[in-house]
């Protein structure tokens, strides 16, 4: 393969079209992740400036901090909570919306409003409705005779508050591409199911469900890497607490970074954050994508 | 022409569920707007109101009153407007280099590309902070707007737009002797309108919705965005609900506007990596 020299002026031209995009990208993508992987070796001033080199050290604390572990917890049930059932509301209401009635389109545009709702807003508002004396969801509870708890103070419940929250903003663009996938089913499918005397929740769990399949894996990892990197909500509602049951790793670095200028130790909880988003899009893209169904 | 009952039936239960859903849906939403137009006092009553009894915009000027909330609506608009400005350009040219023109590395380029959504921002979040310090950029419009300027996502988009062009054009522009710059300001930027629709409500959405990185790289009131501004309401010493909620309602009309106005854009956008056509 021996560079011409049309080959190299085409890649010029080629090159001078992405530089815009490649300066941006090497400024404040790829340098920064590479200097996040540097600071995590090294001890820092509260200024940023290094001290001295640190080896893996900080990885070491990391293992055996108590602190970043209950933040991997807490993480990994921000996810438990968040993603499957927000998907699953997803389904059932993309479902309902996926009918030919005259102004659907009204409906459609009321429950997916919420991609338009940043997260600080929907946090002041879920905050509101979360308050215990004036929030209306536990005085709806106690109309069904269930005391309400004390939403964001209680440890075991206040996650499951940045869940409901986190849940109620993905659900638009849970619908909008889980009704795309439903969309793109062909009714001759659903003729012929019927024909076998497929009928109700047999048709959705047989048919709807196995096609939606690709927009499902991919809600999956959309919605996964988004729990992984909340934090408006956190900061909003719990700030991390009550006693770190909200400190998820994102939280947990700008804790660490700009609470407590340890850049250092916060660069390698970044580097676990990357870790396991990089691992979810190989996921993605390799294993999950081969056994999805296609028609 | 009368229909059989059981249909109509049917149809009215249908319309009934769609709406009990949908006022579900929105229900924080509405809450808010009702919330907004009640005086604190009508707010800390038990049972918790739905309605308020003597509706007012009272709350809506004591925002304008407490917060500098038109300059953060104009720090955010600056911002956004500055940042789907170069989604648009950057965007557009990467694009074109991806579909119209041939070179060697150009499938290497576009992985690098795509390489940059597996990269979480906030995983270099604090290089990026050391970084706008350095450059003395706290506190600035370009400080908030910079580095997001550049988008794979919207390079991914508008290259598929791009690649739906004939190809026979190109040659007929060639042939008449068109340089390349100009085919793409000429032909392809105005056949792919509703692509660069979507990549600037995209753009628009996001940057406006930021959080994070506004709150950390701004510290003077008068620099702060919508989101960070509104947010502040939340730690003063008494949370005013209604004042807050008209706040929160002053700042989620404007993207709220631009759902309605560009459903069919967005709509596209969140679909066209979700399902393979």
């Amino acid at each position: 393969m021996r560079w011409t020299a049309r080959d190299l002026r085409s890649l010029a031209i080629g090159l001078a079209y992405l530089a815009p995009s490649l300066v941006l990208f090497a400024v404040f993508v790829f340098i920064p992740l590479g200097r996040t992987f540097y600071l995590s070796l090294y001890n820092t001033r509260a200024t940023g400036a290094l001290t001295t080199f640190n080896g893996l050290d900080h990885y070491i604390d990391l293992v055996t901090s108590a602190t970043f572990r209950s933040g991997l917890v807490a993480t990994g049930l921000f996810a438990i909570y968040t993603v499957p059932i927000g998907i699953a509301l997803g389904l059932l209401l993309a479902v309902l919306l996926n009918q030919r009635l005259r102004a659907i389109s009204v409906f459609r545009t009321m429950m997916t409003s919420t991609i338009a709702i940043s997260a600080a807003v929907g946090a002041l508002l879920w905050l509101l409705l979360f308050n215990p004396s004036i929030g209306l969801l536990n005085y709806v509870l106690s109309l069904i005779g269930i005391r309400g708890p004390e939403w964001l103070i209680q440890p075991a419940i206040a996650i499951i508050a940045v869940s409901i929250t986190t849940i109620w903003l993905t659900l638009g663009t849970n619908i909008i591409v889980l009704l795309a996938g439903l969309q793109g089913i062909p009714e001759e499918i659903y003729e012929a199911a019927r024909l076998d005397g497929a009928r109700g929740v047999r048709m959705f769990m047989r048919i709807t469900v196995p096609m939606v399949s690709p927009s499902l894996f991919f809600l999956l990892v959309v919605d996964s890497v988004a729990v992984l990197q909340a934090f408006t909500q956190i900061h909003l509602l719990t700030r991390g607490g009550p006693v770190d049951a909200t400190r998820t790793i994102v939280y947990g670095i700008y804790l660490d970074a700009f609470q407590n200028f340890q850049f250092g130790f916060a660069s390698a909880e970044s580097v676990v954050l990357f870790a396991l988003v990089l691992a979810l899009t190989i996921i993605q893209f390799g294993v999950v994508e081969r056994r999805v169904f296609y028609q | 022409m009368s229909r059989p009952r059981p249909f109509v039936v049917r149809k009215a239960g249908a319309y009934l569920l769609l709406a009990v859903v949908a006022i579900l849906v929105a229900f924080p939403l509405l809450i808010a707007l009702s919330y907004s137009l009640m005086s604190e006092s009508d707010i800390v009553t038990f049972p918790p109101p739905l309605l308020p009894a003597h509706p007012s915009l009272d709350n809506y000027e004591k925002v304008i009153a407490t917060i500098p909330i038109g300059r953060y609506l104009l720090n955010s608009f600056v911002v956004s407007g500055a940042v789907v400005v170069g989604h648009l350009v950057t965007a557009s040219l990467a694009a074109y280099a991806f579909s119209f023109l041939v070179f060697r590395g150009r499938n290497l380029l576009f992985f690098v590309f795509l390489s940059t959504l597996m990269i979480p921002w906030e995983a270099t979040i604090i290089p990026n902070y050391m970084t706008i310090r350095s450059l003395g950029w706290l506190d600035t419009y370009q400080g908030l707007a910079v580095p997001f300027m550049a988008t794979a996502f919207g390079t991914f988009l508008l290259r598929q737009a791009f690649m739906q062009i004939p190809r026979e054009l190109w040659d007929a522009a060639r042939i008449d002797g068109a340089s390349s710059f100009r085919f793409l300001r000429a032909v392809v930027i105005p056949l792919s309108r509703p692509a660069l629709g979507t990549v600037a409500i995209y753009g628009f959405l996001s940057t406006y919705n930021q959080y994070f990185w506004p709150l950390l790289i701004t510290n003077e009131t008068l620099m702060r965005t919508t989101q960070v501004g509104i947010a502040q309401l939340r730690f003063e010493e008494s949370l005013r609900w209604g004042l807050v909620m008209a706040g929160v309602i002053m700042v989620a009309v404007p993207t709220l506007a631009l759902l309605v106005l560009g459903q069919r854009q967005l709509i596209r956008g969140l679909t066209a990596g979700a399902v393979k056509g």
